[in-house]
């Protein structure tokens, strides 16, 4: 395992990792899952969110296996290298906020980092708008962490707490299982089944599941984070996870090719709006979230399923958050932003600041 | 007296940035930086080998990481 991690957290290492997640999520789109989502993470805890009843968006509930594979194969990976630890305390409820508002911000935008880069190699050019948002997010983000920004030390704790979040993700994983969808019924006794929309196209749930073990071991090898990219790049001129975001367009864009799911453009692009400005605000908010949780989407998965109880938090914040943005009419459409979208970025910028700018270690 | 920088518990990249202060501000060949996960290990290293820096000795008890980085 040594060698194998030393490999992981190479040059080579995270390029590979990038070239095989993009390679993975298209062929998770040509086997069922919406289009230029073979991998959303935002997009597919938000599924979680509704096929649990947290809201009641009828066409985005499904208990997304991919979700449940990242933080088990992160668990899995984490003692199979004793990287494991279980760790927790260091601001949660701060956590649970900048959760909220980074999925409200990505559901502004239609989709998280990862989904953002799976768009542009899709040919979607509204996608360039979120990314630029995104960077814009994250070097606010910078400017605060250079200023001190701190949420504090975590602290040790038992190794049976930093279970509790994988075992959550288990025991989805059996209510997927014991209960499956009925055909046509939007619920059976338990969960919530989209039966149209981009909750009711999914991939057979043993390659979604398989697919999400094996990225949740790589990521959780390798550190890959499209937050973290820009974070670096910005703050260090370092490009080691930055080649991993680059790898992981560049894959997908020549698999999108092979399979006939190229279509460059703004308009008309699956699961997306054309509205410049809000596509770029949204993702403004959710990059100045994550750059304040210390990673993206993704990334917040694998440290849950590694035993960073805070993570779990943020992953915690983001389900909700994800409830709140279709219970309040803040997500966005196909056909624009929702209703009360607008004062929610807003709101959100003004929380995100503010935590920033009142959170700094003591020197 | 070697100074010491205690970054263990903080998240990404508070590890990164307390090491680079310390290269930056330090007229000083030498530090030790103490971390509690590999992620941060690992992005010390890589961050401190950029400016031209290496670790000199690296002690662990399975739960904390002791890097003493020394100038090359």
């Amino acid at each position: 395992m040594t060698r194998l991690k030393n490999l992981f957290a190479t040059q080579w290492g995270i390029i590979t990792v990038g070239i095989l997640i993009g390679a993975f999520a298209t062929l998770l789109q040509k086997l069922g899952n919406p289009a230029n989502m073979g991998i959303c993470v935002a997009c597919f805890e938000r599924d979680i969110a509704g096929a649990i009843g947290l809201h009641r968006a009828g066409v985005v509930q499904y208990i997304r296996p991919e979700i449940i594979g990242f933080v088990l194969g992160s668990l899995a990976a984490a003692y199979m290298a004793k990287d494991f630890r279980a760790r927790t305390g260091s601001a949660p409820v701060v956590r649970f906020v900048l959760g909220v508002f980074a999925m409200i911000g990505a559901l502004v935008f239609l989709g998280c980092p990862w989904r953002a880069l799976l768009r542009l190699a899709g040919g979607d050019a509204n996608a360039i708008l979120g990314l630029l948002g995104l960077a814009a997010g994250v070097w606010i983000g910078t400017l605060f962490l250079k200023k001190g920004y701190s949420l504090g030390r975590t602290q040790a704790t038992h190794a049976a707490s930093g279970w509790i979040f994988p075992l959550i993700m288990l025991g989805l994983l059996m209510l997927l299982i014991l209960y499956p969808g009925i055909e046509g019924e939007p619920k059976n006794n338990i969960i919530f089944y989209s039966v149209k929309g981009p909750g009711a196209m999914y991939a057979p749930l043993i390659v979604s599941l398989g697919i999400g073990l094996l990225i949740g071991v790589m990521a959780q090898r390798s550190r890959f984070c499209t937050m973290g990219a820009l974070r670096d790049l910005i703050l260090f001129k370092q490009t080691h996870l930055f080649l991993g975001i680059t790898a992981l367009v560049v894959s997908a864009l020549i698999f999108n090719i092979i399979y006939g799911q190229f279509h460059p453009g703004f308009e008309n692009q699956p699961i997306a709006h054309s509205l410049h400005f809000w596509n770029a605000a949204g993702m403004v908010l959710a990059g100045l979230a994550f750059a304040l949780a210390g990673g993206c989407p993704g990334r917040q998965l694998i440290l849950s399923g590694e035993g960073d109880g805070d993570a779990a938090i943020f992953v915690i914040g983001m389900i909700a958050g994800a409830a709140f943005s279709h219970n309040f009419g803040l997500a966005s459409s196909p056909k624009g932003i929702g209703p009360n979208g607008a004062a929610a970025v807003i709101i959100g910028l003004a929380v995100c600041l503010l935590i920033g700018f009142t959170m700094r270690k003591r020197t | 007296m070697i100074d010491i920088i205690d970054a263990r518990g903080l998240s990404c990249p508070q590890p990164v940035l307390m090491t680079l202060d310390k290269i930056k501000s330090d007229d000083k060949r030498e530090f030790i930086v103490i971390v509690d996960t590999v992620t941060s290990r690992e992005n010390i290293l890589r961050a401190a080998n950029s400016k031209g820096w290496k670790p000199a000795d690296m002690q662990t008890n399975g739960e904390e990481y002791k890097i003493t980085l020394k100038k090359k």
